[in-house]
């Protein structure tokens, strides 16, 4: 049989190095021209527990799984018993054949081919990587030239290890090569990451905390190629704080964390809108409240990310639904921080973070916010000189004959601590000033994303990696699929565009309340219906698809 | 710069006899030494908390952040990262430092990173208007406690000294002259430097007769000896009725944070392009 569209299923206990091969197997469809998403679940522990990743690959983008799958590669029996009602029609299972069976399936005799290439245990999975390959009818020179390009270690002998299972299997179900305009994979922390590079970021401040603790991981295994300095504070209250201390000294930095590490931010936030230091956080959502599900996904803090920090200051959030927008939004978030010296918000969830999505690596939204500067010759120099656009110009110490002071309470234009109310009231005015400006620049660059049957009256409306589950669904049931990806300052006038013609709307989203729905209907938008999913799991295709037309009849 | 341009035109509004019109004054006084020693005032950051001491920061004609009450350390830390040619002085509070921030500080002691922490130990929280502090003597009758605090003081000297600093004094406004001195040297010092300055409170603590019957001076010669260092730090514990000895405690030479965590070379648009691209190319 010949597909066009492909799933895999890789389970085994945590500490088998599920994400890992799931990766080399996103990255062997990826070489073969499909677009990918991988969906990695796995509970919060170090060693046993079952962990599991679906990829899929399709003709179109993806950034959704499906219930069924085609091919199941399991390292333990559990993976089986587990996942085996996933099978689809023709599926093949691919097991360790030293410690799992089942009637049909390719066994693979990891230990005696291990034993034949004197390679370590860790190598067990590339054995099973190798029959995948076969049963799936795929060229071996993919093999090598994913394995290379991955720079794994100890490639040889992988590649040794993978080529004895390759040649003991047969074919079961033809996967096809689709084209060869490739794109690479890669997972949203990545992608974010790639992003604040692109943006000046020089350091990074994070007490590690899922869905964010790669991000971390990934600019320190590269601080010598990208040169950027991994900083682990004692919390993430200093973390937050020395990002602004660089700020002040004119470093691009930024922090990451998730709903628990944000709550311990929201005070320094509220220095970061006062103050007008520009400061970018990424805020990985996962389940709350509280420590809630340390590693399953949830849409539950964007109301909170809205609101945090006390009093009225102006923010930037952005939340980003894949790799490609994860990466130009983490870019442009860090430019607007520093145009408009404000908090930058990025907030994707748990599957954006963790999980892998191809990347259109040519995508870039053309836009390159700088930050004002003061004049080298202006003197005397004022920190928050009053402007029409509420922007102070910024100049960074040392610099001779000057007092460069930023200051947590309310300041007079030299950043001198006041209570006088005219003062109180004109710097109020000129911070909320700086909204108008970043909503007017944001509306020019598709703040609001449309996809599905533009021209229907029926409308999902939805938010970040709810994505890739909609735009097909949207497709499938012949309904627009509404997608605001800037959050705040709130896009109108795009969403009002957006909008035009639709008579119902349902959104959907993964947390209990309807966040996305309650922001909209401040804005005179009142939804038909909720589709929403708080089990810390993504919606499949089937899933949606059902609940959609459950909701809409 | 002469000192007295050092003083800014922000209406002062501390108590009269405050301490800190002593470690204004001490301050402008170093920061001018040190500019005729070389190291230029537009190279100083002043960091405040929240509370009495932070006030300074608008008293001055520094650069400064103006920072949250507990918060002094981490932002000192941050701007000493990005820009290691600075010279970063945190003026904090005992309630801002020893309660609401201290977990910084002990951090900051462990990382070493090259920045001075002056402390303006009060003993009160002055700006809330007098309730205790973690370095309040046993029994303090402030107005959370009108029957007595019943919690004994925290020695920060102790904390310090085993938290790994490589400077560590302490000094008392009623000693100006040696209070320069030590914020001199703590500024100087490569690491990080940290004074307990016993700060007279006019209004909620005046323990001026009580230091003045105590307080003697360290011998400096043995400022290098740990085990020296650590009978110094516990020979006062910040309550019972025993001498108070000021100066420098201990001072250590050692690599710093910074050091550890050099500035990176700025990558290039080419540079970074060249970079991102050889990632993308490992995910194909
Ligand atoms: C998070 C937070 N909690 C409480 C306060 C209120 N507050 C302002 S100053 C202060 C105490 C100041 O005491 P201390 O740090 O000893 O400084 P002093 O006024 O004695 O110089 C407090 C609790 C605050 N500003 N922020
Ligand atoms: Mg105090």
């Amino acid at each position: 049989m010949d597909i066009h569209e492909v799933s895999v299923l890789i389970g085994g206990r945590a500490g088998d190095g599920v994400a890992s091969s799931g990766q080399v197997v996103a990255q062997i469809l990826a070489h073969m021209g499909y677009r990918v998403h991988m969906y990695f679940d796995y509970p919060s522990l170090i060693k046993g527990g079952h962990n599991f990743a679906i990829i899929r690959g399709a003709e179109r983008p993806v950034g959704a799984v499906r219930d069924k799958v085609d091919f199941i590669l399991a390292l333990n029996q559990e993976t089986i018993e587990l996942h085996r009602g996933k099978l689809g029609r023709g599926g093949v299972i691919i097991c360790n054949g030293d410690i799992a069976s089942h009637p049909g399936a390719v066994q693979v005799p990891i230990g005696s081919i291990l034993k034949n290439e004197q390679a370590p245990t860790v190598m067990g999975n590339s054995a099973i990587i190798g029959a995948f390959l076969k049963a799936a009818g795929i060229d071996w020179n993919i093999a090598e030239e994913v394995f290379w390009n991955a720079l794994m270690k100890e490639t040889v002998q992988n590649l040794r290890v993978a080529w004895q299972a390759y040649d003991a299997a047969d074919v079961r179900m033809a996967v096809k090569e689709i084209t060869d305009h490739r794109h690479p994979v890669m997972t949203g922390n990545e992608a974010i990451g790639i992003g604040l590079l692109e943006g000046g970021v020089t350091m990074y401040f994070a007490y590690p905390m899922s869905p964010t603790s790669n991000l971390m991981h990934f600019f320190a295994a590269k601080a010598d190629e990208f040169q950027i300095r991994v900083v682990q504070p004692e919390s993430e209250t200093a973390g937050i704080l020395m990002a602004l201390g660089c700020s002040y000294a004119g470093v691009r930095s930024a922090i990451g964390t998730s709903g628990g590490g944000f709550c311990l931010m929201t005070e320094a936030l509220g220095l970061s809108g006062i103050a007008e230091l520009p400061l970018v956080i990424v805020l990985g959502q996962r389940a709350g409240p509280s420590t809630g599900l340390a590693t399953y996904t949830a849409q539950s803090d964007l109301l909170f990310a809205l609101n945090a920090g006390h009093g009225d200051f102006p923010r930037f959030i952005v939340a980003p639904g894949d790799t490609t927008e994860a990466r130009t939004w983490s870019r442009l978030a860090t430019a607007f921080a520093w145009k408009y010296q404000v908090p930058s918000i990025i907030l994707p969830d748990k599957i954006v973070c963790e999980g892998l999505y191809s990347i259109d690596p040519d995508f870039s939204i053309d836009c390159h916010p700088e930050p004002i500067m003061a004049d080298p010759g202006v003197r005397p120099y004022m920190r928050y000189q009053l402007t029409e656009s509420g922007i102070s110009p910024l100049r960074f110490p040392p610099s001779v004959g000057d007092w460069i002071k930023v200051n947590s309470h309310v300041h007079d234009t030299d950043g001198i601590t006041t209570e006088e109310p005219e003062v109180t009231r004109t710097m109020a005015d000129k911070r909320n000033n700086k909204i108008a400006g970043l909503r007017e620049e944001l509306e020019g660059l598709h703040p609001v994303e449309v996809s599905g049957n533009t021209n229907s009256d029926g409308a999902l409306l939805t938010w970040g990696s709810n994505k890739g589950a909609c735009d097909e669904v949207g497709k499938l049931l012949d309904l627009r699929v509404i997608r605001p990806v800037v959050l705040c300052p709130f896009p109108e006038r795009s969403f009002a565009n957006a909008m035009t013609g639709v008579r119902r709307f349902y959104s959907v989203e993964s947390n209990e309340t309807g966040q996305l729905a309650r922001l909209v209907s401040q804005f005179g938008y009142r939804a038909s219906g909720l589709v929403l999913k708080y089990d810390g799991r993504p919606f499949t295709i089937e899933e949606l698809t059902a609940r959609v037309r459950e909701a809409i009849s | 710069m002469k000192g007295s341009e050092l003083i800014s035109h922000a209406k002062n509004t501390w108590c009269p006899g405050c301490g800190n019109f002593i470690v204004q004054h001490a301050l402008k006084e170093v920061v001018s030494d040190l500019g005729s020693e070389g190291y230029p005032v537009e190279n100083v950051i002043l960091v405040t908390g929240i509370g009495q001491h932070a006030k300074i920061f608008d008293f001055m004609n520094l650069n400064g952040f103006y920072s949250l009450h507990g918060r002094t350390i981490p932002v000192a830390t941050g701007i000493k990262l990005a820009n290691p040619g600075l010279k970063v002085l945190c003026i904090a509070g005992d309630g801002d430092c020893y309660a609401e921030g201290i977990e910084h500080l002990i951090f900051a002691a462990k990382r070493n990173v090259d920045i001075t922490v002056m402390v303006n130990n009060n003993r009160v929280y002055g700006l809330t208007t007098g309730q205790f502090t973690p370095t309040s003597p046993y029994g303090f009758h402030g107005r959370s406690t009108p029957k007595g605090e019943k919690e004994n003081p925290l020695n920060p000297l102790d904390l310090v000294l085993s938290s790994g600093a490589t400077f560590i004094a302490r000094g008392y406004t009623g000693r100006r002259e040696q209070l320069k001195f030590l914020l001199h040297e703590a500024l100087l010092h490569k690491g990080f430097s940290f004074i307990d300055n016993l700060q007279v409170c006019a209004t909620y603590c005046n323990l001026t007769d009580y230091y003045n019957e105590r307080v003697y001076d360290w011998d400096a010669g043995s400022s290098g000896d740990y085990q020296a260092a650590h009978k110094r730090a516990r020979g006062w514990d910040y309550t019972a009725d025993t001498r108070i000895g000021l100066g420098i405690m201990y001072q250590h030479g050692a690599p710093t944070y910074e050091e550890g965590y050099p500035v990176p070379v700025a990558l290039s648009e080419e540079g970074r392009g060249q970079a991102i691209r050889k990632f993308l190319d490992s995910r194909l």
